[in-house]
Protein backbone atom coordinates (compact mmCIF):
# COMPACT_ATOMS: atom_id res chain seq x y z
CA UNK A 1 0.00 0.00 0.00
CA UNK A 2 1.28 3.23 -1.27
CA UNK A 3 1.63 5.55 2.00
CA UNK A 4 0.88 9.54 1.98
CA UNK A 5 4.08 11.64 1.96
CA UNK A 6 5.30 13.53 4.93
CA UNK A 7 5.74 17.26 4.73
CA UNK A 8 9.25 18.65 5.63
CA UNK A 9 9.49 22.20 6.34
CA UNK A 10 11.50 24.34 3.79
CA UNK A 11 13.45 27.44 4.08
CA UNK A 12 12.57 30.14 1.43
CA UNK A 13 15.91 30.87 0.01
CA UNK A 14 15.19 33.27 -2.42
CA UNK A 15 12.51 36.38 -2.87
CA UNK A 16 10.44 34.78 -5.29
CA UNK A 17 8.89 38.02 -6.30
CA UNK A 18 12.39 39.02 -7.30
CA UNK A 19 13.23 35.84 -8.80
CA UNK A 20 9.97 36.06 -11.07
CA UNK A 21 10.73 39.51 -11.95
CA UNK A 22 14.46 38.29 -12.76
CA UNK A 23 13.00 35.47 -14.85
CA UNK A 24 11.26 37.56 -16.86
CA UNK A 25 14.05 40.13 -17.33
CA UNK A 26 16.09 37.07 -18.34
CA UNK A 27 13.98 35.53 -20.38
CA UNK A 28 13.25 38.52 -22.74
CA UNK A 29 17.05 39.73 -23.25
CA UNK A 30 17.46 35.66 -24.30
CA UNK A 31 14.46 35.61 -26.53
CA UNK A 32 15.55 38.87 -27.86
CA UNK A 33 19.18 37.94 -28.65
CA UNK A 34 18.40 34.84 -30.31
CA UNK A 35 15.97 35.27 -32.01
CA UNK A 36 13.27 33.08 -30.89
CA UNK A 37 11.22 30.97 -28.34
CA UNK A 38 7.81 31.37 -26.74
CA UNK A 39 8.45 34.52 -24.59
CA UNK A 40 4.15 35.09 -24.20
CA UNK A 41 4.08 31.17 -22.63
CA UNK A 42 7.43 31.89 -20.60
CA UNK A 43 5.82 35.01 -18.93
CA UNK A 44 2.71 33.30 -18.14
CA UNK A 45 4.69 30.45 -15.70
CA UNK A 46 7.58 32.89 -14.31
CA UNK A 47 5.48 33.09 -11.18
CA UNK A 48 5.13 29.53 -10.15
CA UNK A 49 8.78 29.16 -11.62
CA UNK A 50 9.64 31.81 -9.52
CA UNK A 51 7.56 30.52 -6.10
CA UNK A 52 8.90 26.57 -7.13
CA UNK A 53 12.74 27.66 -7.28
CA UNK A 54 12.28 30.31 -4.42
CA UNK A 55 11.95 27.50 -2.13
CA UNK A 56 9.23 25.02 -3.10
CA UNK A 57 11.18 22.80 -3.99
CA UNK A 58 13.65 20.95 -1.84
CA UNK A 59 16.72 20.99 -4.33
CA UNK A 60 20.84 21.45 -4.03
CA UNK A 61 22.29 23.90 -6.63
CA UNK A 62 25.70 22.47 -5.81
CA UNK A 63 24.43 18.62 -5.97
CA UNK A 64 21.86 19.03 -8.81
CA UNK A 65 21.18 15.29 -8.63
CA UNK A 66 20.83 14.78 -5.08
CA UNK A 67 18.39 11.98 -4.29
CA UNK A 68 16.53 13.51 -2.05
CA UNK A 69 15.49 16.47 -4.57
CA UNK A 70 12.07 17.23 -5.37
CA UNK A 71 11.88 16.74 -9.34
CA UNK A 72 10.65 19.20 -11.32
CA UNK A 73 9.01 18.01 -14.79
CA UNK A 74 8.27 20.87 -16.95
CA UNK A 75 5.76 19.50 -19.50
CA UNK A 76 5.51 22.62 -21.45
CA UNK A 77 8.88 22.56 -22.51
CA UNK A 78 8.44 25.75 -24.75
CA UNK A 79 8.75 27.52 -21.29
CA UNK A 80 12.21 26.09 -21.21
CA UNK A 81 14.21 30.06 -21.17
CA UNK A 82 12.23 30.39 -18.17
CA UNK A 83 13.43 27.40 -16.60
CA UNK A 84 17.11 28.12 -17.27
CA UNK A 85 16.87 31.25 -15.97
CA UNK A 86 15.35 29.82 -12.82
CA UNK A 87 18.20 27.24 -12.25
CA UNK A 88 20.80 29.72 -13.68
CA UNK A 89 19.75 32.50 -10.67
CA UNK A 90 19.10 29.85 -8.27
CA UNK A 91 22.81 28.78 -8.53
CA UNK A 92 22.73 25.43 -10.72
CA UNK A 93 25.14 27.11 -13.26
CA UNK A 94 26.52 30.75 -14.36
CA UNK A 95 24.33 33.30 -15.85
CA UNK A 96 26.38 33.83 -18.07
CA UNK A 97 25.23 30.40 -19.64
CA UNK A 98 22.10 32.62 -20.68
CA UNK A 99 23.54 34.62 -23.00
CA UNK A 100 23.87 31.35 -25.59
CA UNK A 101 20.08 31.03 -25.07
CA UNK A 102 18.80 29.78 -28.56
CA UNK A 103 22.52 30.06 -30.22
CA UNK A 104 24.33 28.15 -32.62
CA UNK A 105 25.68 25.22 -30.48
CA UNK A 106 23.94 26.07 -27.55
CA UNK A 107 23.12 24.01 -24.93
CA UNK A 108 20.02 25.90 -24.32
CA UNK A 109 17.30 25.28 -26.44
CA UNK A 110 14.31 26.51 -27.33
CA UNK A 111 12.74 23.68 -26.00
CA UNK A 112 14.02 22.68 -22.56
CA UNK A 113 16.80 19.87 -22.48
CA UNK A 114 18.55 18.57 -19.77
CA UNK A 115 21.85 17.91 -21.40
CA UNK A 116 24.87 19.67 -20.06
CA UNK A 117 22.23 22.13 -17.75
CA UNK A 118 22.14 21.10 -14.59
CA UNK A 119 19.21 21.34 -12.73
CA UNK A 120 16.98 20.35 -15.92
CA UNK A 121 15.33 16.97 -14.80
CA UNK A 122 13.92 15.75 -17.89
CA UNK A 123 13.67 17.20 -21.63
CA UNK A 124 10.64 17.69 -23.17
CA UNK A 125 9.26 19.85 -26.26
CA UNK A 126 6.45 17.78 -27.74
CA UNK A 127 3.10 18.28 -25.52
CA UNK A 128 1.58 15.35 -23.61
CA UNK A 129 4.93 13.53 -22.34
CA UNK A 130 5.97 15.16 -18.82
CA UNK A 131 2.58 14.32 -16.86
CA UNK A 132 3.75 10.37 -17.64
CA UNK A 133 7.21 10.57 -17.07
CA UNK A 134 6.12 12.29 -13.91
CA UNK A 135 4.23 9.55 -12.84
CA UNK A 136 6.75 7.02 -13.46
CA UNK A 137 8.95 9.19 -10.99
CA UNK A 138 6.53 9.30 -8.67
CA UNK A 139 5.64 6.07 -8.66
CA UNK A 140 9.59 4.96 -8.21
CA UNK A 141 9.28 6.95 -4.85
CA UNK A 142 6.81 5.34 -3.91
CA UNK A 143 7.48 2.01 -4.05
CA UNK A 144 10.66 2.30 -2.69
CA UNK A 145 9.17 4.88 0.13
CA UNK A 146 11.17 7.76 -0.54
CA UNK A 147 9.77 11.01 0.63
CA UNK A 148 10.67 13.61 -2.49
CA UNK A 149 7.63 14.69 -4.49
CA UNK A 150 7.55 14.93 -7.86
CA UNK A 151 6.07 18.35 -9.99
CA UNK A 152 4.82 18.82 -13.59
CA UNK A 153 4.42 22.12 -14.94
CA UNK A 154 1.50 21.92 -18.03
CA UNK A 155 0.21 23.64 -20.48
CA UNK A 156 -3.76 24.38 -20.64
CA UNK A 157 -3.11 23.45 -24.27
CA UNK A 158 -1.73 20.15 -23.31
CA UNK A 159 -4.52 18.91 -22.06
CA UNK A 160 -6.01 18.61 -25.71
CA UNK A 161 -3.53 15.49 -25.54
CA UNK A 162 -4.77 12.32 -25.07
CA UNK A 163 -1.71 11.19 -23.23
CA UNK A 164 -2.04 14.13 -20.55
CA UNK A 165 -5.34 12.40 -19.39
CA UNK A 166 -4.00 8.91 -19.88
CA UNK A 167 -1.32 9.96 -16.75
CA UNK A 168 -3.94 11.49 -14.83
CA UNK A 169 -5.80 8.34 -15.23
CA UNK A 170 -2.89 6.53 -14.14
CA UNK A 171 -2.10 8.70 -11.33
CA UNK A 172 -5.40 8.75 -9.24
CA UNK A 173 -5.27 4.87 -10.05
CA UNK A 174 -2.21 4.44 -8.13
CA UNK A 175 -2.64 7.15 -5.60
CA UNK A 176 0.36 9.13 -6.29
CA UNK A 177 -0.17 11.88 -3.65
CA UNK A 178 3.69 12.61 -3.96
CA UNK A 179 2.63 13.77 -7.52
CA UNK A 180 1.52 17.72 -8.46
CA UNK A 181 0.32 18.97 -11.35
CA UNK A 182 0.57 22.28 -12.21
CA UNK A 183 -1.33 23.68 -14.97
CA UNK A 184 -0.21 27.13 -16.50
CA UNK A 185 -3.77 27.99 -17.24
CA UNK A 186 -3.64 31.20 -19.33
CA UNK A 187 -6.61 30.21 -21.82
CA UNK A 188 -4.75 31.12 -24.78
CA UNK A 189 -3.20 28.32 -27.35
CA UNK A 190 -1.44 28.09 -30.22
CA UNK A 191 -4.19 30.04 -32.41
CA UNK A 192 -6.45 30.68 -30.40
CA UNK A 193 -8.33 31.23 -27.18
CA UNK A 194 -8.39 27.60 -25.33
CA UNK A 195 -12.20 28.19 -25.05
CA UNK A 196 -12.36 28.54 -28.99
CA UNK A 197 -10.49 25.23 -29.78
CA UNK A 198 -11.06 22.49 -27.20
CA UNK A 199 -12.77 24.18 -24.53
CA UNK A 200 -11.28 23.00 -20.85
CA UNK A 201 -14.29 23.63 -17.95
CA UNK A 202 -15.41 22.95 -16.04
CA UNK A 203 -11.46 22.56 -15.95
CA UNK A 204 -11.26 21.83 -12.07
CA UNK A 205 -14.39 19.47 -11.88
CA UNK A 206 -12.49 17.15 -14.56
CA UNK A 207 -9.46 17.02 -12.77
CA UNK A 208 -11.64 16.08 -9.57
CA UNK A 209 -13.45 13.50 -11.23
CA UNK A 210 -10.66 11.51 -12.74
CA UNK A 211 -9.46 11.31 -9.16
CA UNK A 212 -7.02 14.29 -8.48
CA UNK A 213 -7.63 16.57 -5.72
CA UNK A 214 -7.61 19.62 -7.54
CA UNK A 215 -7.06 23.44 -6.42
CA UNK A 216 -7.55 26.65 -8.41
CA UNK A 217 -5.39 29.58 -7.47
CA UNK A 218 -4.15 33.31 -8.83
CA UNK A 219 -1.01 31.79 -10.29
CA UNK A 220 0.85 35.29 -10.06
CA UNK A 221 -0.06 35.78 -6.63
CA UNK A 222 2.46 34.10 -5.04
CA UNK A 223 1.52 33.66 -1.66
CA UNK A 224 -1.61 31.47 -2.85
CA UNK A 225 1.29 29.75 -4.89
CA UNK A 226 3.38 29.31 -1.96
CA UNK A 227 0.31 27.88 0.42
CA UNK A 228 -0.92 25.80 -1.92
CA UNK A 229 2.81 24.05 -2.82
CA UNK A 230 3.23 23.82 1.32
CA UNK A 231 -0.49 21.90 1.26
CA UNK A 232 0.68 19.33 -0.69
CA UNK A 233 -0.84 16.43 -0.88
CA UNK A 234 -4.17 18.31 -0.66
CA UNK A 235 -5.65 14.99 0.15
CA UNK A 236 -3.94 12.11 0.86
CA UNK A 237 -3.97 9.32 -1.18
CA UNK A 238 -4.20 11.61 -3.89
CA UNK A 239 -2.57 13.43 -6.43
CA UNK A 240 -2.58 17.17 -5.81
CA UNK A 241 -3.76 19.75 -8.95
CA UNK A 242 -2.91 22.88 -8.68
CA UNK A 243 -5.33 24.89 -11.60
CA UNK A 244 -3.23 28.26 -11.58
CA UNK A 245 -4.92 30.87 -13.36
CA UNK A 246 -2.11 32.56 -15.34
CA UNK A 247 -2.42 35.43 -17.84
CA UNK A 248 -0.23 34.88 -20.71
CA UNK A 249 2.71 37.21 -21.47
CA UNK A 250 1.99 38.60 -17.94
CA UNK A 251 4.23 41.33 -16.87
CA UNK A 252 4.39 43.72 -20.22
CA UNK A 253 1.02 45.03 -21.00
CA UNK A 254 1.36 44.86 -24.70
CA UNK A 255 1.91 41.16 -24.76
CA UNK A 256 -0.54 40.26 -22.07
CA UNK A 257 -3.81 37.91 -23.44
CA UNK A 258 -2.41 38.02 -26.81
CA UNK A 259 -1.53 35.05 -29.35
CA UNK A 260 0.98 37.08 -31.14
CA UNK A 261 3.36 37.19 -27.94
CA UNK A 262 3.42 33.49 -28.15
CA UNK A 263 5.85 33.49 -31.55
CA UNK A 264 6.87 36.88 -31.35
CA UNK A 265 10.39 38.14 -30.81
CA UNK A 266 10.60 41.82 -29.02
CA UNK A 267 13.35 43.76 -30.99
CA UNK A 268 13.80 47.27 -30.75
CA UNK A 269 11.32 49.68 -29.04
CA UNK A 270 9.21 46.93 -28.25
CA UNK A 271 12.92 45.46 -26.22
CA UNK A 272 12.98 48.53 -24.91
CA UNK A 273 9.36 49.26 -23.53
CA UNK A 274 9.14 45.58 -22.50
CA UNK A 275 12.14 46.02 -20.07
CA UNK A 276 10.91 49.44 -18.86
CA UNK A 277 8.06 48.01 -17.98
CA UNK A 278 9.36 44.73 -16.19
CA UNK A 279 12.24 46.70 -14.16
CA UNK A 280 9.41 49.05 -12.56
CA UNK A 281 7.84 45.49 -11.41
CA UNK A 282 7.78 45.70 -7.39
CA UNK B 1 9.29 -17.19 -27.96
CA UNK B 2 7.11 -15.03 -25.67
CA UNK B 3 6.90 -17.87 -23.75
CA UNK B 4 10.54 -18.03 -23.64
CA UNK B 5 10.99 -14.12 -22.83
CA UNK B 6 8.71 -14.34 -19.94
CA UNK B 7 9.85 -17.75 -18.38
CA UNK B 8 14.25 -15.71 -19.14
CA UNK B 9 12.39 -12.92 -17.34
CA UNK B 10 10.69 -14.41 -14.26
CA UNK B 11 14.14 -15.94 -13.60
CA UNK B 12 16.30 -13.03 -13.65
CA UNK B 13 13.39 -10.93 -11.80
CA UNK B 14 13.23 -13.03 -8.93
CA UNK B 15 17.08 -11.64 -7.73
CA UNK B 16 17.00 -8.39 -9.40
CA UNK B 17 14.26 -6.37 -7.93
CA UNK B 18 14.91 -3.25 -10.14
CA UNK B 19 13.47 -5.44 -13.14
CA UNK B 20 9.64 -4.14 -13.37
CA UNK B 21 7.38 -5.44 -16.09
CA UNK B 22 4.93 -2.53 -17.71
CA UNK B 23 1.89 -4.10 -19.79
CA UNK B 24 -0.50 -2.12 -21.63
CA UNK B 25 -3.51 -4.90 -20.81
CA UNK B 26 -2.25 -7.31 -22.60
CA UNK B 27 -0.72 -10.71 -22.24
CA UNK B 28 -3.52 -13.14 -20.86
CA UNK B 29 -2.99 -15.80 -19.23
CA UNK B 30 1.19 -15.52 -20.13
CA UNK B 31 1.95 -13.07 -17.34
CA UNK B 32 -0.31 -14.41 -14.57
CA UNK B 33 2.49 -16.43 -13.10
CA UNK B 34 5.01 -13.36 -13.08
CA UNK B 35 2.51 -10.95 -11.68
CA UNK B 36 1.68 -13.48 -8.75
CA UNK B 37 5.26 -13.76 -7.77
CA UNK B 38 6.42 -10.60 -8.13
CA UNK B 39 3.77 -7.95 -7.59
CA UNK B 40 5.86 -5.08 -6.70
CA UNK B 41 7.67 -5.77 -9.85
CA UNK B 42 4.39 -5.65 -12.40
CA UNK B 43 2.65 -3.51 -13.77
CA UNK B 44 -0.86 -2.90 -15.74
CA UNK B 45 -1.29 0.49 -16.50
CA UNK B 46 -4.18 -0.18 -19.19
CA UNK B 47 -4.58 0.31 -22.58
CA UNK B 48 -2.48 3.57 -22.94
CA UNK B 49 0.91 2.76 -24.76
CA UNK B 50 2.13 6.50 -24.70
CA UNK B 51 1.37 6.57 -20.80
CA UNK B 52 3.06 3.69 -20.18
CA UNK B 53 5.88 4.79 -22.24
CA UNK B 54 6.63 7.91 -20.63
CA UNK B 55 5.94 5.98 -17.05
CA UNK B 56 8.78 3.59 -17.89
CA UNK B 57 10.84 6.08 -18.67
CA UNK B 58 10.11 7.78 -15.50
CA UNK B 59 11.07 4.41 -13.83
CA UNK B 60 14.25 4.02 -16.07
CA UNK B 61 15.54 7.05 -14.39
CA UNK B 62 15.19 6.31 -11.05
CA UNK B 63 17.42 2.82 -11.50
CA UNK B 64 14.51 0.55 -12.29
CA UNK B 65 15.10 -1.86 -15.82
CA UNK B 66 11.67 -1.38 -17.47
CA UNK B 67 10.42 -3.67 -20.01
CA UNK B 68 6.94 -2.76 -22.00
CA UNK B 69 5.11 -5.14 -23.48
CA UNK B 70 2.40 -5.38 -26.05
CA UNK B 71 1.64 -6.90 -29.15
CA UNK B 72 2.15 -6.01 -32.75
CA UNK B 73 2.68 -2.13 -33.30
CA UNK B 74 1.03 -1.07 -29.82
CA UNK B 75 4.25 -0.29 -27.67
CA UNK B 76 6.44 0.78 -30.65
CA UNK B 77 4.60 2.67 -33.57
CA UNK B 78 1.59 3.81 -31.43
CA UNK B 79 3.83 5.54 -29.00
CA UNK B 80 6.90 6.26 -31.33
CA UNK B 81 7.49 9.80 -30.10
CA UNK B 82 7.96 8.83 -26.35
CA UNK B 83 10.41 5.94 -26.84
CA UNK B 84 12.36 8.61 -29.01
CA UNK B 85 11.88 12.05 -27.01
CA UNK B 86 11.17 10.38 -23.37
CA UNK B 87 13.25 6.76 -23.29
CA UNK B 88 16.36 7.32 -26.53
CA UNK B 89 17.21 10.99 -25.68
CA UNK B 90 17.32 9.97 -22.19
CA UNK B 91 19.21 7.01 -22.85
CA UNK B 92 16.35 5.18 -20.43
CA UNK B 93 16.84 1.89 -19.44
CA UNK B 94 13.47 0.82 -21.19
CA UNK B 95 12.81 -2.66 -22.93
CA UNK B 96 10.30 -2.91 -25.06
CA UNK B 97 8.92 -5.82 -26.22
CA UNK B 98 6.57 -6.73 -28.71
CA UNK B 99 5.10 -10.13 -29.06
CA UNK B 100 4.04 -10.67 -32.72
CA UNK B 101 6.53 -9.40 -34.80
CA UNK B 102 6.03 -9.79 -39.01
CA UNK B 103 2.51 -11.55 -39.02
CA UNK B 104 2.23 -13.48 -36.10
CA UNK B 105 -1.19 -12.03 -35.90
CA UNK B 106 -1.64 -12.68 -39.59
CA UNK B 107 -5.40 -13.43 -39.81
CA UNK B 108 -6.47 -10.40 -37.21
CA UNK B 109 -5.55 -8.14 -40.53
CA UNK B 110 -3.57 -5.31 -41.32
CA UNK B 111 -3.58 -3.55 -37.83
CA UNK B 112 -1.77 -6.58 -35.96
CA UNK B 113 0.55 -7.11 -38.52
CA UNK B 114 4.59 -5.42 -37.64
CA UNK B 115 6.04 -4.88 -40.90
CA UNK B 116 7.77 -1.73 -40.70
CA UNK B 117 9.00 -1.56 -36.93
CA UNK B 118 11.91 -2.57 -37.69
CA UNK B 119 12.48 0.15 -40.44
CA UNK B 120 11.45 3.25 -38.18
CA UNK B 121 12.83 1.89 -34.54
CA UNK B 122 16.12 1.26 -35.83
CA UNK B 123 16.97 4.61 -37.10
CA UNK B 124 16.32 5.85 -33.38
CA UNK B 125 19.60 6.87 -31.90
CA UNK B 126 20.82 5.00 -28.77
CA UNK B 127 18.40 2.22 -29.83
CA UNK B 128 19.94 -1.64 -29.78
CA UNK B 129 16.93 -3.55 -31.84
CA UNK B 130 16.53 -7.48 -31.08
CA UNK B 131 15.45 -9.56 -33.09
CA UNK B 132 15.99 -13.02 -32.65
CA UNK B 133 15.49 -16.13 -34.54
CA UNK B 134 15.51 -18.88 -32.10
CA UNK B 135 13.88 -19.51 -28.17
CA UNK B 136 17.26 -19.52 -26.99
CA UNK B 137 18.27 -16.74 -28.62
CA UNK B 138 15.19 -15.00 -27.08
CA UNK B 139 16.46 -16.62 -23.61
CA UNK B 140 20.36 -15.22 -24.02
CA UNK B 141 19.12 -11.63 -25.20
CA UNK B 142 16.61 -10.95 -22.66
CA UNK B 143 19.67 -11.77 -20.23
CA UNK B 144 21.77 -9.66 -21.91
CA UNK B 145 19.24 -6.81 -22.43
CA UNK B 146 18.93 -6.61 -18.73
CA UNK B 147 23.09 -6.67 -18.22
CA UNK B 148 23.25 -3.44 -20.80
CA UNK B 149 21.65 -0.02 -19.81
CA UNK B 150 19.73 1.71 -22.39
CA UNK B 151 16.96 1.70 -24.81
CA UNK B 152 15.99 -1.88 -26.26
CA UNK B 153 13.65 -3.47 -28.46
CA UNK B 154 13.03 -6.89 -28.27
CA UNK B 155 10.72 -7.87 -31.32
CA UNK B 156 9.12 -11.50 -30.79
CA UNK B 157 7.49 -13.71 -33.61
CA UNK B 158 5.46 -16.61 -32.87
CA UNK B 159 7.49 -18.93 -34.82
CA UNK B 160 10.65 -19.67 -34.01
CA UNK B 161 13.87 -21.68 -35.83
CA UNK B 162 14.57 -25.05 -33.89
CA UNK B 163 16.66 -24.44 -30.58
CA UNK B 164 20.53 -24.83 -31.96
CA UNK B 165 23.20 -23.69 -29.68
CA UNK B 166 26.36 -25.41 -30.64
CA UNK B 167 27.65 -27.37 -27.60
CA UNK B 168 29.14 -24.55 -25.34
CA UNK B 169 28.30 -21.62 -27.48
CA UNK B 170 27.92 -17.96 -25.92
CA UNK B 171 25.72 -15.72 -26.79
CA UNK B 172 26.80 -12.40 -28.44
CA UNK B 173 24.39 -9.98 -29.10
CA UNK B 174 26.76 -8.07 -30.82
CA UNK B 175 27.65 -10.83 -33.26
CA UNK B 176 25.14 -12.60 -36.01
CA UNK B 177 25.42 -16.61 -35.18
CA UNK B 178 26.23 -18.57 -37.88
CA UNK B 179 23.86 -21.60 -38.26
CA UNK B 180 25.37 -23.17 -41.00
CA UNK B 181 28.29 -23.19 -43.02
CA UNK B 182 28.84 -23.15 -46.81
CA UNK B 183 30.17 -20.77 -49.33
CA UNK B 184 28.05 -20.90 -52.45
CA UNK B 185 25.11 -18.46 -50.66
CA UNK B 186 24.67 -16.83 -47.83
CA UNK B 187 20.97 -16.57 -46.42
CA UNK B 188 20.78 -13.68 -43.65
CA UNK B 189 17.83 -13.96 -41.83
CA UNK B 190 15.99 -11.97 -38.38
CA UNK B 191 13.11 -12.77 -36.49
CA UNK B 192 11.19 -16.34 -36.06
CA UNK B 193 11.59 -16.87 -40.30
CA UNK B 194 15.42 -18.14 -39.60
CA UNK B 195 13.07 -21.44 -39.57
CA UNK B 196 12.03 -20.54 -43.46
CA UNK B 197 16.16 -20.37 -44.00
CA UNK B 198 17.11 -23.41 -42.31
CA UNK B 199 14.71 -25.56 -44.13
CA UNK B 200 15.61 -23.76 -47.39
CA UNK B 201 19.71 -24.64 -46.77
CA UNK B 202 18.34 -28.42 -46.01
CA UNK B 203 16.57 -28.60 -49.46
CA UNK B 204 19.25 -26.88 -51.05
CA UNK B 205 21.62 -29.13 -50.03
CA UNK B 206 19.96 -32.11 -51.66
CA UNK B 207 20.68 -29.60 -54.69
CA UNK B 208 24.08 -29.44 -54.45
CA UNK B 209 23.94 -26.22 -53.07
CA UNK B 210 25.77 -25.19 -49.95
CA UNK B 211 24.22 -22.50 -47.99
CA UNK B 212 25.87 -20.03 -45.54
CA UNK B 213 22.71 -19.39 -42.59
CA UNK B 214 23.44 -16.38 -40.26
CA UNK B 215 20.92 -15.27 -37.84
CA UNK B 216 20.98 -11.14 -37.57
CA UNK B 217 19.26 -11.80 -34.24
CA UNK B 218 20.31 -8.04 -33.56
CA UNK B 219 19.94 -5.01 -36.18
CA UNK B 220 21.37 -2.82 -34.28
CA UNK B 221 23.79 -2.57 -33.96
CA UNK B 222 24.30 -4.52 -37.66
CA UNK B 223 27.07 -7.31 -37.37
CA UNK B 224 28.72 -5.89 -40.67
CA UNK B 225 32.42 -8.34 -40.10
CA UNK B 226 29.98 -11.39 -40.36
CA UNK B 227 28.22 -9.62 -43.22
CA UNK B 228 31.61 -8.51 -45.25
CA UNK B 229 32.42 -12.26 -44.51
CA UNK B 230 29.73 -13.60 -46.41
CA UNK B 231 29.89 -10.97 -48.81
CA UNK B 232 33.06 -11.99 -49.61
CA UNK B 233 33.20 -16.12 -48.93
CA UNK B 234 30.46 -16.58 -50.71
CA UNK B 235 28.40 -15.99 -53.85
CA UNK B 236 25.89 -13.30 -52.98
CA UNK B 237 23.50 -12.95 -49.98
CA UNK B 238 19.60 -12.85 -49.51
CA UNK B 239 18.20 -11.25 -46.89
CA UNK B 240 15.14 -12.48 -45.66
CA UNK B 241 12.53 -10.96 -42.76
CA UNK B 242 9.00 -10.73 -42.36
CA UNK B 243 8.57 -7.18 -43.32
CA UNK B 244 8.86 -4.63 -45.79
CA UNK B 245 11.89 -4.61 -47.51
CA UNK B 246 12.32 -0.92 -47.56
CA UNK B 247 14.58 0.13 -44.45
CA UNK B 248 14.57 -3.08 -43.01
CA UNK B 249 17.69 -5.95 -42.63
CA UNK B 250 17.86 -6.08 -46.30
CA UNK B 251 18.55 -2.17 -46.55
CA UNK B 252 20.92 -2.20 -43.48
CA UNK B 253 22.93 -5.02 -45.18
CA UNK B 254 23.03 -2.85 -48.15
CA UNK B 255 23.75 0.21 -46.43
CA UNK B 256 26.65 -1.29 -44.91
CA UNK B 257 28.39 -3.29 -46.95
CA UNK B 258 28.04 -0.31 -49.91
CA UNK B 259 29.55 1.97 -47.53
CA UNK B 260 32.02 -0.27 -46.57
CA UNK B 261 32.89 -0.99 -50.01
CA UNK B 262 32.10 -4.82 -50.00
CA UNK B 263 29.97 -5.36 -52.64
CA UNK B 264 28.54 -9.27 -52.88
CA UNK B 265 28.25 -11.55 -55.89
CA UNK B 266 24.56 -10.87 -56.02
CA UNK B 267 21.94 -9.39 -53.11
CA UNK B 268 18.59 -10.14 -53.31
CA UNK B 269 15.91 -8.91 -49.81
CA UNK B 270 13.22 -10.98 -49.82
CA UNK B 271 10.39 -9.08 -47.61
CA UNK B 272 7.16 -7.52 -48.00
CA UNK B 273 6.98 -5.17 -51.41
CA UNK B 274 2.99 -5.10 -51.75
CA UNK B 275 1.95 -2.67 -49.33
CA UNK B 276 -0.46 -4.04 -46.81
CA UNK B 277 -0.54 -7.82 -46.46
CA UNK B 278 -3.77 -9.85 -46.77
CA UNK B 279 -5.61 -11.73 -44.19
CA UNK B 280 -4.30 -15.34 -43.19
CA UNK B 281 -1.70 -17.15 -41.38
CA UNK B 282 1.39 -16.81 -40.64
CA UNK B 283 2.74 -19.93 -42.99
CA UNK B 284 -0.14 -18.46 -45.41
CA UNK B 285 1.08 -15.07 -45.86
CA UNK B 286 4.76 -16.63 -45.94
CA UNK B 287 3.94 -18.69 -49.16
CA UNK B 288 1.24 -16.16 -50.29
CA UNK B 289 4.28 -13.18 -50.40
CA UNK B 290 7.33 -15.04 -51.25
CA UNK B 291 9.12 -15.63 -48.01
CA UNK B 292 8.16 -19.51 -47.26
CA UNK B 293 11.50 -22.05 -47.48
CA UNK B 294 10.29 -22.74 -50.91
CA UNK B 295 10.20 -19.60 -52.08
CA UNK B 296 14.04 -18.90 -50.30
CA UNK B 297 15.19 -21.84 -52.08
CA UNK B 298 13.80 -20.72 -56.07
CA UNK B 299 15.41 -16.95 -55.39
CA UNK B 300 18.84 -19.12 -54.65
CA UNK B 301 18.33 -20.90 -57.57
CA UNK B 302 17.53 -18.55 -60.13
CA UNK B 303 20.07 -16.26 -58.94
CA UNK B 304 23.22 -19.06 -59.01
CA UNK B 305 21.72 -19.76 -61.80
CA UNK B 306 21.90 -16.30 -64.16
CA UNK B 307 25.42 -15.27 -62.98
CA UNK B 308 26.93 -14.59 -59.57
CA UNK B 309 27.91 -10.51 -61.18
CA UNK B 310 23.56 -9.79 -61.05
CA UNK B 311 22.52 -7.26 -59.15
CA UNK B 312 18.78 -7.45 -58.43
CA UNK B 313 16.33 -5.16 -58.23
CA UNK B 314 13.13 -4.84 -57.77
CA UNK B 315 10.91 -2.24 -57.15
Amino acid sequence: MIQPHKECPRPILLDSRELAKRIRIHSLGMTSRGGGAHIGAIFSCADILAVLYAGGLNVRPGDPKWPGRDRFVLSKGHAGGGLYAALAERGFFPLEKLHTHYMDGSDLCGHVSHHNVPGVEFSTGALGHGLSVACGLAYAAKSAGAPHRIFALISDGECNEGSTWEAIAFAAQHHLDNLVGIVDYNKLQGLAPVSEVIELEPFAEKWASFGWCAREVNGHDHASLRQAVQAIPFTHGKPSCVLAHTIKGKGVSFMENTVLWHYRVARGSEYDSALLELEQTA
Amino acid sequence: MRDAFVQALTALAGTDLRIILLTADLGFGVLTDFATRFPRQFLNVGVAEQNMTGVAAGLALEGRIVFTYSIANFPTLRCLEQIRNDVCYHHANVKIVSVGGGMSYGALGMSHHATEDIAILRTLPNMTLVSPGDRWEVREATKVLVQRPGPAYLRLDKSAAPDAPRAGECFDLDKARKIREGHDITLAATGGILGEAVEAERMLRTKGIACRVLSIHTVKPLDVDSLASAARETGGIISIEEHTVEGGLGSAIAETLLERGVIPGFFRRLGLRSGFAGVGSQEYLRKRYGLDSLAIVDAAVSLLRSGRREVAVVA
